[in-house]
């Protein structure tokens, strides 16, 4: 249950991507045949990523994923002297970014959420300055999957001129995408994060909107994004868009919103003292954040993987240990409760005994944690 | 695991005995955070927590075929460890952040960790030896068989629960023996790793500088701990630059040139004096020693008769312990002792044994 970490290839998709193996392995830059078919599959692909973000085709821009779809977006728009507005929630490909551009001479205010996760849009205008560049906010942030007012900061990015970029990586076949409802001038994707293969995503990149290259060399992408063409995973990429705009449009996304919710009931009524990160805010369908009190969410998440049940919390440093979430740290979750949350993101490779089998080793593993925990003991013996 | 050849063989040591394992390794310390402060020597790799010994450690996992996981203890060790180590140094004693480390940590946390995970044991790779004597009903920890590796010094801490919850693989183990073993196990790489010497978090053992770039850190002042220099009589023979930068024993940089060698003898911290003297001075028959823990016994009653460790490669020497208040031991050397040290551990013993130990006042 952790479909916001990555997601399994569908079948379906690597039947599509199979034959640009070994069949039509083509160059789509070369002149001959073989590279007129692969040109051809580029292209198609192009379209169905183009319809999933109701936008045209010469306005995707294929990447190896969402971490360089969002730093094309930001060095790709940002110069010495601009200012920035993000948000405190930002996934770490945006806000190291941010970083990193911030040593080179961009002025970036980071704009906090309130205790539901939720960027205001007044807290983007207010933060406005003449030099604004860009506006960079996430259309669904990973670890609550709560959904930010992205159409909003759309019209406010409009009044003034400003380039805005919303990274949409979580969104992307959970909720519909539409480019010109949000307003925006660029879109980051993922390709795993929605059943398609790891090391391809995209970029929507507005028609007229100044974007520099990251990568030079030939004249690939409309000379937005040198490098061959990564000829299977963008088939891959455009399968699992056509894929997603079904489930979308046939409703078999309310199935994952179902098993989500029943989840998030089952755990509120067998567990005391848990609560829901994001309470009252919009939310992507398959995610749920929970705080679990008086335990570590990092020896939860190891006692259930140990039991066959994949959860996470926090994000892992570069050692793999886990670190306090800034995103429940920006919600001004009291620090212990930050560490005793986990997230459950469900996909569609889900099943009701997946949740049955979640809630039927979830109570004991808590009891087990809770018994052993100093803390919980301590207030046990405070309230008798 | 750290990544290194000890734990690493112990894992495959009890996976071929059939164990059911998960291999966790403790991120204690984050190796680049010092490492842009001021006058710092750029980090080498093979420090415990490197991330290079995590892939290492990670990898071993991987080859044996067992769940591992990096658990986040950074802030209890830098609260528990770090912390204390600055303060020790700086009230003028030395102190040992390896037993810290295993008190409060390594036993203590991970041991935890472990049973919320559902583990009955942890296993290390510490060379120890511990076995239940259901005469005297307590757990007992004793030297190892390859006595040049004992590290029952730094494990003095441990509480009777933790011993019966804490296996050591190698206590019957020779190091040359545990390289054979990790090369037959197909961890080659590990086999010729070189053993870990100093202190993890303090990068190249300038513990000075590392208190220095520490401090800076966290936005506080180094204290002025600089005082006077005086000998036993009480005169003032020069000035020292801080209570910090001396440790017992010491005869270099103490920044007075005499006709004989002067030795530090003590180290007053509250008045931030340094009392030097001649080498025959740093001898004693006394000392205290604060906060035991016992293991072999319950309690000291009457005087025993002991072999008392004062430093972790000194030879145990006898000496006869007994309560001089209710959490104070006093220790009686037969002969006396050279430059016994405050803030390091003394740990009694009964040949092989650990009957106890505690800190030295």
């Amino acid at each position: 249950m952790d479909s916001n970490a990555t997601t399994p290839l569908l079948p379906e998709v690597l039947g599509a991507m199979s034959p640009f193996f070994t069949q039509s392995f083509g160059n789509a830059s070369s002149i001959h045949h073989y590279g007129q078919q692969a040109r051809g599959a580029v292209e198609r692909a192009r379209e169905s990523v183009a319809r999933l973000f109701s936008c045209r085709a010469a306005e995707v821009v294929f990447t190896s994923g969402g971490t360089e779809s969002d730093n094309l977006a930001l060095f790709g728009t940002l110069n010495p002297g601009d200012h920035a507005i993000t948000s405190t929630i930002e996934h770490h490909a945006v806000l190291n970014a941010f970083k990193a551009l911030q040593s080179q001479g961009i002025d970036v205010s980071y704009v906090e959420v309130d205790s539901r996760g939720v960027v205001e849009p007044n807290v983007i205008r207010r933060a406005m300055q003449p030099n604004t560049k860009l506006i960079s906010v996430m259309m669904a942030n990973n670890e609550t999957g709560v959904l930010q007012p992205v159409k909003e900061i759309g019209v406010i990015a409009k009044e003034a001129s400003v380039v805005f970029h919303t990274d949409a990586v979580q969104a992307a076949g959970k909720v519909p995408i539409d480019v010109n409802e949000i307003g925006c001038h660029l879109l980051s994707i993922s390709g795993h994060k929605m059943h398609a293969p790891q090391g391809i995503g995209a970029l929507y990149v507005r028609k007229g909107t100044l974007l520099r290259p990251m990568m030079v060399g030939g004249n690939h992408e409309r000379q937005r994004r040198a490098g061959t063409e990564n000829l299977p995973g963008i088939v891959g990429l455009g399968k699992a868009a056509d894929i997603a705009m079904d489930a979308l449009a046939n409703g078999s996304i309310h199935r994952i919103a179902a098993m989500r919710d029943r989840l998030e009931d089952g755990i509120f009524g067998k567990i005391d003292d848990t609560g829901l990160n994001g309470q009252g805010a919009p939310r992507v369908p398959n995610t749920t954040n929970i705080h679990i009190d008086h335990i570590e969410g990092e020896a939860l998440i190891i006692a259930l993987d140990l039991k066959g049940l994949a959860v996470s919390t926090g994000a892992a440093c570069s050692s793999g240990a886990i670190e306090p979430s800034h995103v429940l740290t920006a919600m001004k979750l009291p620090s212990a409760q930050a560490r005793s949350s986990i997230r459950f993101s469900l996909g569609k490779h889900n099943s009701e005994s997946d949740v049955d089998f979640a809630l039927s080793i979830l109570p004991e593993t808590v009891a087990r944690l809770r018994e052993l925990s100093p803390v919980y003991n301590k207030k046990a013996a405070l309230s008798c | 695991m750290s990544g290194g050849v000890d734990s690493s063989t112990v894992a495959a040591l009890l996976r071929d005995e059939g164990h059911q394992l998960v291999g966790l390794t403790m991120q204690l310390w984050n190796q680049r955070r010092l490492s842009d402060a001021p006058g710092m020597t750029e980090n080498k790799a093979g420090r415990c927590c490197s991330l290079d010994d995590v892939y290492d450690a990670r990898r071993v996992a991987e080859t044996l075929g067992i769940p591992y996981y990096v658990v986040n203890h950074q802030h209890r060790f830098e609260q528990d460890v770090v912390r204390p180590f600055v303060a020790e140094y700086l009230s003028g004693r030395t102190p040992i952040p390896c037993s810290l480390c295993n008190n409060h940590l390594k036993f203590d946390q991970l041991l935890v960790v472990a049973k919320q995970i559902g583990a009955d044991s942890i296993a290390t790779g510490h060379y120890a030896r511990n076995s239940y004597d259901p005469k005297r009903a307590r757990w007992i920890l004793k030297r190892p068989a390859d006595l040049a590796k004992d590290q029952t010094y730094f494990l003095f801490g441990l509480t009777q629960e933790q011993l019966a919850h804490t296996r050591f693989p190698l206590g019957e183990m020779r190091k040359p023996d545990v390289r054979d073993q990790a090369r037959q196990h197909g961890l080659n790489v590990l086999a010729d790793k070189p053993d870990s010497q100093e202190i993890c978090f303090v990068p190249g053992g300038d513990y000075k500088q590392f208190i220095d770039a520490y401090l800076h850190e966290q936005g506080e002042e180094l204290p002025d701990t600089a005082g006077d220099l005086v000998t036993t009589s009480g005169d003032v023979i020069g000035q020292h630059t801080g209570i910090h930068n001396f440790t017992v024993g010491q005869r270099k940089g103490l920044g007075v040139a005499t006709g004989s060698p002067l030795y530090v003898l003590k180290i007053n911290g509250e008045i931030k004096q340094v009392v030097v003297g001649r080498g025959e001075e740093l001898y004693s028959s006394v000392m205290h020693v604060k906060r035991p823990n016992w293991i072999s016994i319950a309690a000291v009653d009457a005087p025993m008769r002991v072999e008392v460790k004062i430093r972790h490669r000194h030879e145990p020497a006898a000496a006869t312990i007994e309560m001089s208040s209710a959490d104070e031991v006093l220790v009686t050397f037969d002969t006396p002792q050279r430059a016994i040290t405050p803030g390091q551990a003394a740990v009694f013993y009964d040949g092989d044994e650990v009957v106890g130990g505690g800190w030295i006042a």
